[in-house]
C-alpha cells in the first residue's frame, strides 16, 4: 500500500542534508489491522509535525523475513527512527500520539522555538 | 508419572550428551519443546548448545540458537574450550545464531503489538538452514523488554503451540525462580518435559545436579543425577544403578608379589573384586596398590589410578624406590593417573568423574588411594561408596581401595564399615616390639576362596615387595629381630638336642659293648666247665671199663684156681 519508498534507501545516504531530518522505518507483518493502524497514526502526525523533513521506509517482514533481525525487531509493528540518532524503537500501533512523540523526540522540539 | 518404558510410542531426540539420554531412555521429546531451568550458571546455556552442536555434527539435525543473553561471538569463544567450532558450524551451513537484544530504554511502546518479528525472525532462521532444533536461550528476558506480561505469556504460549506445528525440537531455558521453576512460570506453556539443573554448595562444595522434573508420555529417572561440565563438556551420570547384576567375574589376577599370591589358595585374587587395603600410614599400601598396577600392565591390562594425596609423578618415584617402573606404563599408555584433592569437589562430582574416567579409559583394574580422603556426611558417604562399587563392578573392573582406617570404617566415631562391601581384605600393620617397628601383612577376607590365616612380614626393597613368614611358635608371633633371635636360639637349641641324643647314643653301645664282653667271658667259663666235665666223665668211664676187665680177669682166675 504505501510501500512507495521502500526499496528506495536512498535517503538514508545523506543524513547531512539536513539535521532535522527524520528517516524512518516501519516495520510490519503483512496486512493486519495494526499494522495498517500503525500506517495511518504515522502518516498522521509525520504531516502534522515533520512535514517536509521526514521520509518513511515501510518493510513487510512476511516478504523480507531477513531484514528483521537487522533492526533487532521482535515486536510487530515497530517504528525505527534510524535519523536523527540515536537509534529509536517505538512498538505498537502508533495509536498513542503522545507516546509517539515523545518516542521520537518530536514535541522537544516543537516546543523548542 | 506411571512408567511406559515397554511402550516407546514417543519419538525422540537424542542430546548426545553423556548420561542424559539414558536416563530420559533417548533424549528429549522430539518435536516438542522441552524447558531447562535453573539459576545463574548452572549450565543451562552449555546444555542447551550442547544440544545444537551434537544435533549438527552427529544426528544430522541442523539448529538454530537465538540467543536473548549472550551475542553470536560471546557464545562461540565460551564453547570454544569444549572443541565446538560454532563459527565452523554456522558456515557449514548446520547452525544458525540470532541475537536478540531486548533493550527496555530503546523501546517506547505505543499501542497494541504482538510479537511476530520474533516469529518471523525464528521462521526464517530455521528455514533457511532447515532446521530441526531451536534453542531459546533465555525467552524470559524479554519480560524485561516489554510492559506487558499478558500479552507477552499469550505469545509464547502461541510461541511453544508454533514450534509444535513445525514439529521442532526446542529448548527453551529460564531462570529459576522463588517458588516455582521459573521467574515468569513458563513451565506452565511447556508442559512436555521439564528439566531442573542445580548447583548447590554444601561445606564450600559446589556439586552439579539435574533433575527431570517431568517428561509427559515418558519414563524417565527421577532422581537427582550429578553432572560435570568440564573440559569434555557436559556429562549426566545416572550412577544409582538399581541392578546387581554383575558379571560374574571369572579368571583369577596376580598380584604380583609371589607370597601375598600364595597366601591366596587359587593363587591370586577373582577379577572384578574390589579388594580393601587398609592400614596406617606408612605401612605400605599405595606399593602394594603399584605392585598389583604393575603386575597388571605386564599382562597388558590397562590401570587407573585416582589418587586423592600424592601426584601421579610423586607415585611414580615412590614405586620406583621399589623396583616398579610405572612410568613406562604411562608411556605406554597402559597406565593413567587421576590425581586431584578430594576437597575440590564434592563426593558426588567424584563420583561423577570417575564415571566418566572408566567410561573414557576402560580400565582392568583401578586404584583409590586412598578411599578414606573423602570427606562428607556419613550417609552421603555410605551412599557414594555403594555406587562407586556399583559403578565398578557393573564393569568388570577389579578395584583396589585403601584406606587409613585400620578398622575398615570411614570415619572413626562411626561403625559404618566399607570392609562388608569389598570382596577381599587386605590389612597392613606396624608391630611394635624391642625398639623396632616391623610391616606385617594379614589377609583378613577373601571371598570365595580360602586363604592363609596368618601373618606375613612385608618387607619393601628395591628388588620389590616380599613377604617372609613370621615366626609362629611357643614364644608367640614374632617377626623382625625377634624372629631372627628366636630362630636362631632355635637353632641352637636344636643343635643342643642333637648332641645330647648322640652322647646318649654313646652311652648306650659302650653299654652293650660292656655287656657283650661280661658275656663272652661267662661263656667262656662254661666252656671250661664243659671241658671239665667231659675230662671227668671220660676218666670215669675208663675206672668202671677197667674193673670190669679187672673183675673178668679175676673170675678167670677163680675158675682156674677151682
Amino acid at each position: 500500500m504505501s510501500e512507495a519508498t521502500s526499496e528506495d534507501p536512498a535517503p538514508e545516504t545523506d543524513p547531512d542534508r539536513d539535521p532535522g531530518h527524520y528517516h524512518l522505518r516501519l516495520y510490519v507483518a503483512g496486512q493486519t489491522a495494526k499494522s495498517l493502524a500503525a500506517m495511518a497514526n504515522l502518516k498522521r502526525f509525520c504531516e502534522e509535525h515533520l512535514a517536509g523533513r521526514y521520509d518513511i521506509e515501510v518493510i513487510d517482514l512476511m516478504k523480507n523475513p531477513q531484514l528483521a533481525a537487522g533492526d533487532q525487531i521482535l515486536a510487530i509493528p515497530t517504528l525505527v527512527r534510524r535519523l536523527p540518532s540515536p537509534l529509536k524503537r517505538i512498538i505498537g500501533d502508533l495509536s498513542n500520539t503522545e507516546k509517539v512523540l515523545v518516542g521520537l523526540d518530536i514535541r522537544q522540539r516543537a516546543d523548542e522555538p | 508419572m506411571p512408567d511406559q518404558r515397554t511402550a516407546p510410542t514417543l519419538p525422540k531426540a537424542p542430546t548426545g550428551i553423556e548420561g542424559f539420554d539414558d536416563l530420559t531412555f533417548g533424549g528429549l521429546p522430539a518435536g516438542r519443546p522441552s524447558l531447562i531451568c535453573g539459576a545463574a550458571g548452572c549450565g543451562k546455556t552449555l546444555f542447551a548448545t550442547t544440544f545444537l552442536v551434537n544435533g549438527a555434527t552427529r544426528f544430522g539435525e541442523p539448529g538454530v540458537f537465538m540467543s536473548f543473553e549472550e551475542r553470536a561471538e560471546d557464545l562461540a569463544a565460551n564453547v570454544a574450550s569444549l572443541g565446538f567450532d560454532l563459527d565452523g558450524l554456522v558456515a557449514a551451513g548446520k547452525l544458525a545464531i540470532d541475537h536478540v537484544r531486548v533493550e527496555r530504554s530503546e523501546i517506547e511502546e505505543t499501542g497494541e503489538y504482538d510479537l511476530e518479528g520474533l516469529f518471523i525472525r525464528l521462521g526464517f532462521a530455521v528455514d533457511s538452514i532447515g532446521a530441526k532444533r531451536v534453542v531459546l536461550d533465555t525467552i524470559e528476558t524479554l519480560f524485561a523488554g516489554f510492559t506487558d506480561p499478558a500479552l507477552l505469556r499469550a505469545e509464547l504460549r502461541r510461541l511453544f503451540g508454533w514450534i509444535k506445528d513445525r514439529g521442532l525440537t526446542a529448548i527453551i531455558t529460564g531462570e529459576r525462580g522463588e517458588g516455582q521453576l521459573t521467574r515468569q512460570g513458563l513451565e506452565e506453556y511447556v508442559s512436555d518435559c521439564v528439566i531442573l539443573l542445580d548447583n548447590r554448595v554444601d561445606d564450600q562444595i559446589t556439586t552439579r545436579r539435574l533433575r527431570v522434573v517431568k517428561y509427559r508420555g515418558s519414563a524417565h529417572g527421577t532422581n537427582e543425577y550429578p553432572f560435570l561440565i568440564d573440559h569434555a563438556g557436559i556429562s549426566v551420570l545416572p550412577v544409582t544403578s538399581a541392578e546387581l547384576d554383575y558379571v560374574g567375574p571369572t579368571g583369577l589376577i596376580s598380584t604380583g608379589i609371589a607370597g601375598l599370591d600364595a597366601m591366596l589358595a587359587p593363587g591370586g585374587f577373582y577379577r572384578g573384586s574390589s579388594i580393601l587395603v587398609s592400614g596406617a600410614s606408612g605401612t605400605g599400601k599405595s606399593m602394594l596398590a603399584a605392585s598389583m598396577v604393575e603386575a597388571a600392565c605386564r599382562r597388558g591390562e590397562r590401570s587407573l589410578i585416582f589418587a586423592f594425596e600424592e601426584s601421579g609423578p610423586q607415585i611414580i618415584r615412590n614405586a620406583a624406590s621399589i623396583g616398579l617402573d610405572l612410568e613406562a606404563q604411562v608411556k605406554s599408555g597402559l597406565l593413567r593417573f587421576e590425581a586431584a584433592r578430594p576437597s575440590l569437589y564434592g563426593l558426588e562430582t567424584h563420583l561423577a568423574r570417575m564415571h566418566r574416567d572408566l567410561d573414557q579409559f576402560r580400565p582392568d583394574l583401578i586404584v583409590i588411594d586412598p578411599i578414606s580422603a573423602l570427606r562428607g556426611p556419613a550417609s552421603e558417604l555410605q551412599g557414594a561408596l555403594l555406587r562407586m562399587i556399583d559403578l565398578i563392578k557393573t564393569r568388570g573392573i577389579t578395584a583396589i581401595f585403601t584406606t587409613l582406617r585400620s578398622d575398615g570404617s570411614l570415619i572413626s566415631d562411626d561403625d559404618l564399615g566399607v570392609s562388608s562391601l569389598m570382596d577381599a581384605w587386605i590389612k597392613l600393620q606396624n608391630m611394635e616390639a624391642n625398639g623396632e617397628r616391623t610391616r606385617t601383612l594379614y589377609v583378613i577376607k577373601a571371598r570365595g576362596m580360602s586363604h592363609s590365616n596368618q601373618i606375613r612380614e612385608f618387607l619393601m626393597s628395591s628388588g620389590g615387595i616380599r613377604l617372609i613368614d613370621a615366626y609362629i611358635g611357643t614364644a608367640g608371633v614374632l617377626t623382625g629381630t625377634a624372629r631372627v633371635v628366636q630362630e636362631a636360639r632355635e637353632r641352637a637349641e636344636a643343635q643342643q638336642r642333637l648332641y645330647e641324643n648322640e652322647r646318649r647314643l654313646r652311652d648306650v653301645v659302650r653299654r652293650r659293648a660292656a655287656l657283650d664282653r661280661q658275656l663272652a667271658e661267662i661263656r667262656a667259663s662254661l666252656d671250661a666247665a664243659e671241658d671239665e666235665e667231659a675230662r671227668l666223665r671220660a676218666d670215669d668211664e675208663s675206672r668202671v671199663a677197667a674193673d670190669e676187665v679187672e673183675r673178668r680177669e679175676l673170675i678167670a682166675r677163680r675158675r682156674a684156681a677151682e
